[in-house]
């Protein structure tokens, strides 16, 4: 049976209190994340708003042991970690490295490319809150079309953002999931699942946030959850190539009426201006996105 | 210097190097290519996979991801080894201070290379000289045999301080150029170099926060217990720093008594006792001034050498003991802190300076990018140095040895 927040366990290794801001999504993440982990894990943390919740010297908001690491430097330190592990025979230890979006995409990702084609035994993964948000909502790699950011201020983002599971996947590693706070107990089961496997695993975790997304901090897991109905974000796991829908992702799957993309992002300070022709572009992306997704579903099913 | 030769191989500076941490028994070696260090990592891989030595070897895509493996997995409770030089050593940057403020005892090797651009492959000490200030001990070899000598030596003195050590040796010169070299038995190595252990334990059962971000007051944690601010613990890692200055003596001492060779500690002489005119080098560039000393002394000029072993931390109280009887010191750096000098000629300035001596200080910047340096032309210099001080009151500028504009 799949886990839901009647059945989650009740182990907590977030203490209740932390520096992030009202109603950041990065702690509901981390919640499930250590609960599926039971704690036995060590988190490798580079700079991030992640930083930030753990906690300032000498208090910590978490239960889990945290090694903060250089910005790009998440992926090296956790692949060492899990060497020295191994010759330690301490294998079950489970190594998260933990990244935003640009400790990931960006800046780190040479490091986790590296450490991915090496098939380090490290669980990567990207909270993706679409920004840099810790030095203040800059645009990255990831902020999609059209959001204004402290560094796109005016006229938004120009680009799309790059497809980081599809370059994991360009890696070859045993497993892919996305995931996000609006779902934990679809969260919960695929770090299950990731924690059995070997190798470099990598969840992309939608992180919505209210600070740099500017919408209200009560409204987290309803925007996370409006991702997923929008399609803008698709749940999907990809298991040594084997590529399905989960969740509420796959419920969708059967439906062909879905609330268009402005649903998600009419809520969105840093989409106020969005217009017609800027809808319809993310609206054609997420069309052919979800029709890729859905495609691919059925081909693996049927293989 | 050698009391017997029980199994002398004739090897290389890199594979010296690489012979060290293999007797060291690393645990987790994680290095990316570069010349002229590219064989060392070649030469561990081999022994990596052959079984000559139990390590995990990880191929890293980048030498800033070999300091993340070396930080990762000496924080989970293993030695590591890395090595690098000039662009791999800059590449690395960020994560060399990351070391020193996590007190991790990283040793690793600088196979010392001049810095682009223009693009050189080789020697000169701009490298290492460029990361001085991350808090790192940097130590200097003059053959192969120190190479060998000094990092199993940089292991023990690192795990007892709490700092990672730079053993630096020149590009080519050392590394590349091969001399017998005694290898020390394994178990004499094991009895001197303990075990490893890490200082704080990564380990869910005990779970920390560590190196998070640290105000720059000290602050209370959970049981109101006052905890030290960024400042305190600099203030340590420089104590620790001083601390080393005997530690780094007592592990050659202790290394000679075991396997009958001393490199001198902090500092190395030679026909110091009575001389007047002391050359002052790091590395291989000191042990050529010993022959510039000699010719100079069949010209009648009381010349002896002081070679730094230890750059950082500075042996300022022993350099000045030791130059005590000196008139005039002619220091030779094979780098540049551009606008002022070169780098060691200003710390030797600034010794003597404190411990209220008058001797005259004159540097020359030598050897950069490759450019060879003879012993004539260090005896040359001092030459040029001892007439300057006869007719001129100025200050002599910095001389720039067989420069040829
Ligand atoms: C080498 C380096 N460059 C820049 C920074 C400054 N910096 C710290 S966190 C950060 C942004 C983090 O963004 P992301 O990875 O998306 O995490 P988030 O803060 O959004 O959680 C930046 C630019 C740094 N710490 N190190
Ligand atoms: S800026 Fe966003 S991601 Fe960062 S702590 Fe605040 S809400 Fe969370
Ligand atoms: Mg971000």
């Amino acid at each position: 049976m799949a886990t839901n927040a009647l059945n989650l366990p009740e182990n907590e290794y977030l203490l209740p209190g932390n520096r992030a801001c009202a109603g950041c999504s990065v702690g509901i993440v981390f919640r499930h994340l250590s609960k599926a982990l039971e704690g036995k894990a060590i988190f490798v943390v580079p700079a991030s708003c992640f930083t930030v919740l753990c906690g300032m010297y000498p208090t910590a908001s978490v239960t889990v042991p945290v090694m903060n690491s250089v910005f790009p430097g998440t992926a090296a330190c956790a692949s060492g970690i899990a060497a020295s592990l191994k010759k330690q025979g301490r294998e079950d230890i489970t190594v998260v490295a933990m990244a935003g979006d640009g400790g990931t995409a960006d800046i780190g990702i040479q490091g986790l490319s590296g450490a991915a084609e090496r098939n380090a035994n490290v669980f990567f993964v990207c909270y993706d809150n679409e920004a840099y948000m810790n030095t203040g909502t800059q645009r990255s790699g990831l902020t999609p079309l059209g959001a204004r950011t402290s560094t796109t201020p005016t006229l938004g983002k120009g680009q799309f953002p790059k497809d980081m599971p599809a370059i994991v996947e360009a890696h070859d590693v045993p497993y892919i999931a996305t995931a996000s706070p609006g779902y934990p107990g679809d969260l919960y089961d695929k770090v299950r699942k990731a924690r059995a496997i070997f190798g470099t695993r990598y969840m992309h975790i939608n992180a919505p946030c209210p600070a740099g997304w500017q919408f209200a901090p009560g409204q987290t897991v309803a925007m996370a959850k409006s991702a997923v109905e929008t399609r803008a974000f698709i749940l999907y796991e990809i298991e040594n190539g084997k590529f399905r829908l989960t969740g509420r992702s796959l419920a969708l799957a059967g439906k062909d009426k879905f609330p268009g993309i402005s649903e998600f992002l009419r809520h969105q300070g840093r989409f106020s201006k969005l217009d017609e022709a800027l809808a319809a572009q993310l609206q054609a992306r997420v069309e052919e996105r979800w029709r890729q997704a859905v495609a691919r579903h059925i081909a693996c099913e049927q293989q | 210097m050698t009391v017997e030769t029980k199994s002398a191989v004739v090897i290389t500076g890199n594979k010296a190097a690489a012979e060290a941490a293999r007797l060291a028994r690393v645990e987790v070696v994680a290095a990316y290519p570069i010349t002229p260090q590219s064989p060392v990592v070649e030469a561990l891989a081999k022994y990596i996979e052959t079984g000559d030595l139990d390590a995990e070897f990880i191929t890293v895509e980048s030498e800033h991801s070999a300091m993340g493996v070396c930080i990762g997995a000496a924080t989970a409770g293993s030695r590591v080894f890395t090595a690098s030089s000039a662009n791999g050593l800059a590449y690395m940057c960020e994560q060399l201070s990351w070391v020193a403020g996590s007190r991790l005892p990283i040793v690793m090797g600088c196979a010392n290379r001049a810095m682009s651009a223009p693009w050189s492959v080789l020697n000169d000490q701009q490298d290492s000289m460029s990361q001085r200030d991350q808090g790192w001990i940097q130590l200097f070899c003059r053959n192969n045999q120190e190479i060998l000598d000094t990092f199993l030596q940089a292991f023990r003195i690192a795990e007892q301080v709490k700092l990672p050590v730079m053993v630096c040796y020149d590009g080519y010169i050392l590394s590349h150029t091969v001399m017998p070299v005694e290898i020390p038995d394994q178990e004499e190595v094991d009895a001197y170099l303990p075990p490893y252990a890490a200082h704080t334990a990564l380990d869910p059962a005990a779970p920390r926060n560590i190196n998070p971000v640290t105000l720059a007051d000290p602050r209370l944690n959970g049981e109101g217990v006052l905890c030290h601010g960024y400042m305190e613990f600099r203030y340590l890692m420089e104590q620790a720093h001083q601390e080393a200055l005997d530690v780094i003596v007592k592990a050659d001492e202790e290394f000679g008594a075991r396997f009958g060779r001393r490199w001198g500690g902090l500092t190395w002489s030679y026909q110091l006792d009575d001389a007047d005119t002391v050359l002052i080098a790091a590395g291989s560039l000191a042990g050529e001034a010993t022959i510039s000393a000699d010719m100079l002394r069949e010209e009648g000029v009381r010349a002896g050498v002081l070679g730094l072993r230890a750059y950082r931390p500075f042996p300022a109280d022993s350099l000045a003991e030791q130059l005590k009887q000196a008139k005039r010191v002619i220091v030779f750096d094979k780098s540049l802190s551009y606008g002022y000098g070169g780098p060691i000629c200003m710390d030797v300035r600034a010794t003597l300076q404190r411990h209220k001596m008058a001797t005259d200080v004159d540097g020359y910047i030598a050897g950069l990018g490759g450019r060879d340096i003879k012993a004539r032309e260090l005896a040359a210099a001092t030459r040029e140095s001892i007439a300057w001080a006869a007719k001129r009151h100025a200050p002599k500028p910095t001389g720039w040895i067989n420069l040829q504009l």
